[in-house]
């Protein structure tokens, strides 16, 4: 039940592209990066607004059990989301959450955590509706658990025809975000 | 169109789209329904993939036209599916009854969700498991097979037509909710690659009244003429004499009901699937079917790293349960465990098969989500 087993847990509301985020993200590690990877999702009745969460378990093994219970990197999109899984998330587990969305108090969050502006970066491409895809982006650069390459195929594959340039951006926007953050920490000035 | 739309390779899909395409690659051309989460987006998949296929989709008014479109589209000759979740699996029992008597070969997919009533309908159970078995009323065999992957739901879905084909019954898919949303890797194997069954049709010209009824190969599985052939047949679901008219003798009746259960009975060998490992020096025995199995493989592999002597069994096949083989694989284990989505339904299966020779019990849950490989493991670890 462990090795090479990782447990991710994207979590917002119904409308923001969470489900497929773990779709495209799944899609990428399975088909692009040779590895095994499962994607699950768990929704209320309500098409939009209500709590929304996507699961994925990435392994280099056969996967049996498929359901995320402590996730290693927890990506929060929700102020709801957030409150209610924070909790899940392995003590050394990496958090990545949308700060331009989720309010939290700087000394409960744990030490791997990441603010990636990502919905105010897509308001800046245009189109808010590819926060999720600005996410993954982020989620590849601080992760390392998918490249650039696998994300940028899935992505073509998923795309609505049409939108595959913007998606595309907001991709290699999550990506710098990614690479900026990580400088921060290698200075030593993250502050966690 | 042809079936040169049929889609191969390797994809990314959800278990409802893999059994959709698996369902095509069988050559399924009819598909009737009535909406209902958690099984839409095989109705959605079908409603634009069929007309590529030269298949005819149907939404139903309700899901009691659906299986009875289902039916009808089969005697017209076409391998025919529905897809449903419990509430209207409930509205289909009496169209899966005559479908049984009729015999006509269908497939009928029920992803299951919470239950009873409405329940909870974006979580799955395993709580129509008794109701695939005696859901419709009277003595009848049928097929009930439980998936547990993506790849299965694709294979079980050609399996699912070649079962019904073969013996001329209703074949049920009973997945839940888990295994209808997971996406995974899954390979849509070409037609070429797969052993296709089709039903038996006459061998005699159309024209002359026969008695379609009781031309009886060796399993007692008639010959289907098609609507619209030709052939003068009477096809309803009353008791019947071998021309097809209704009887109410007691002889002809248990003759009738006889072969329909023999026919499945007498083939229970070819028709049972089990997945098995580590049961050669099996002491406690995990038994399980869908998406659980999965938390009980890894269950069985953790107690096998601490040394205790677990062995694994997965139903493939549901119904007909096959005791014997199943009392055969669990062999001399002392302690037989089945893990299941529900409070208990094929646990009582499982007792009457092995009872005689271990102790038995039970690792539950209500639905939402499977026992959890913890849960299994420490029942495992207070057995052994």
């Amino acid at each position: 039940m462990a090795g090479s087993r990782k447990e991710i847990l994207i979590a917002g509301f119904g409308g923001q592209g969470i489900i497929l985020a773990g779709v495209i993200l799944g899609r990428a590690i399975a088909l692009y990066e040779g590895r095994n990877a499962i994607q699950i999702q768990s929704y209320g009745p309500e098409a939009r607004g209500g709590a929304c969460r996507s699961e994925v378990v990435i392994s280099d093994e056969e996967i049996d059990y498929p359901m995320v219970t402590k996730p290693d990197v927890f990506v929060a999109m929700s102020q709801e989301a957030f409150d209610r899984y924070m909790g899940r998330l392995k003590p050394e587990g990496t958090l990545i959450v949308d700060s331009s969305i989720v309010r939290f108090d700087e000394g409960k969050i744990p030490p791997r955590a990441y603010l990636v502006p990502a919905t105010l970066a897509a308001d800046g491409l245009g189109r808010r509706i590819v926060a999720n895809v600005v996410m993954l982006g982020a989620f590849g650069g601080l992760t390392g658990l998918v490249s650039k390459r696998a994300l940028e195929r899935s992505l073509r594959d998923t795309a609505p025809k049409g939108t595959e340039e913007l998606n595309l951006r907001a991709l290699a926007k999550g990506f710098e975000i990614a690479e900026g953050l990580r400088k921060q920490d290698l200075q030593g000035l993250s502050g966690h | 169109m042809s079936q040169s739309q049929t889609l191969k390779g390797i994809d990314y899909l959800q278990g409802n789209e893999a059994l959709v395409e698996g369902a095509i690659a069988a050559g399924c051309k009819f598909f009737a329904g009535y909406p209902i989460t958690p099984s839409n987006e095989i109705s959605e998949r079908m409603s634009w993939r069929l007309p590529q296929v030269g298949g005819i989709f149907v939404q139903g008014e309700d899901e009691l036209a659906s299986i009875a479109m289902v039916i009808g589209a089969s005697w017209g000759g076409l391998k025919a599916m529905t897809a449903t979740s419990g509430p209207g699996f409930s509205l289909m029992q009496e169209g899966i009854g005559y479908a049984c008597m009729t015999e006509t070969p269908c497939v009928i997919v029920d992803i299951q969700r919470c239950a009873p009533g409405q329940g909870i309908a974006t979580k799955g159970q395993q709580g129509d498991m008794m109701q695939a078995r005696w859901g419709t009323h009277g003595d009848h065999e049928v097929i009930a097979l439980a998936p547990a992957s993506v790849q299965e739901m694709f294979d079980l879905a050609v399996e699912a037509f070649n079962l019904s084909e073969s013996y001329r019954v209703p074949c049920l898919i009973m997945a839940e909710e888990i295994v209808a949303h997971m996406r995974d890797k899954v390979r849509l194997r070409d037609p070429s690659e797969l052993r296709l069954k089709e039903r038996r049709r006459p061998d005699i010209p159309p024209g002359k009244k026969i008695d379609f009824h009781q031309l009886d190969d060796e399993a007692g599985i008639p010959p289907m003429p098609r609507f619209g052939d030709g052939y003068r047949i009477a096809v309803s679901a009353f008791s019947r004499n071998r021309m097809g008219y209704p009887i109410t003798d007691r002889d002809l009746h248990g003759k009738l009901l006889r072969r329909l259960s023999n026919k499945i009975l007498n083939n229970i060998d070819a028709i049972a699937r089990f997945e098995t490992s580590f049961l050669d020096d099996a002491e406690v025995v995990v038994v399980s079917y869908g998406t659980p199995a999965r938390s009980a493989k890894s269950a069985v592999k953790a107690a096998r790293e601490e040394g205790i002597k677990a062995g694994y069994v997965r139903l493939i096949t549901v119904w007909p349960f096959h005791h014997e083989k199943l009392r055969a694989l669990c062999g001399g284990a002392k302690e037989v465990i089945t893990v299941e989505m529900n409070l208990g339904q094929i646990f009582g299966e499982v007792e009457r098969a092995v009872a005689r020779n271990a102790h038995t019990s039970l690792v539950s849950s209500p639905g939402v989500e499977p026992p959890t490989p913890w849960e299994i493991l420490s029942k495992i670890r207070e057995v052994a």
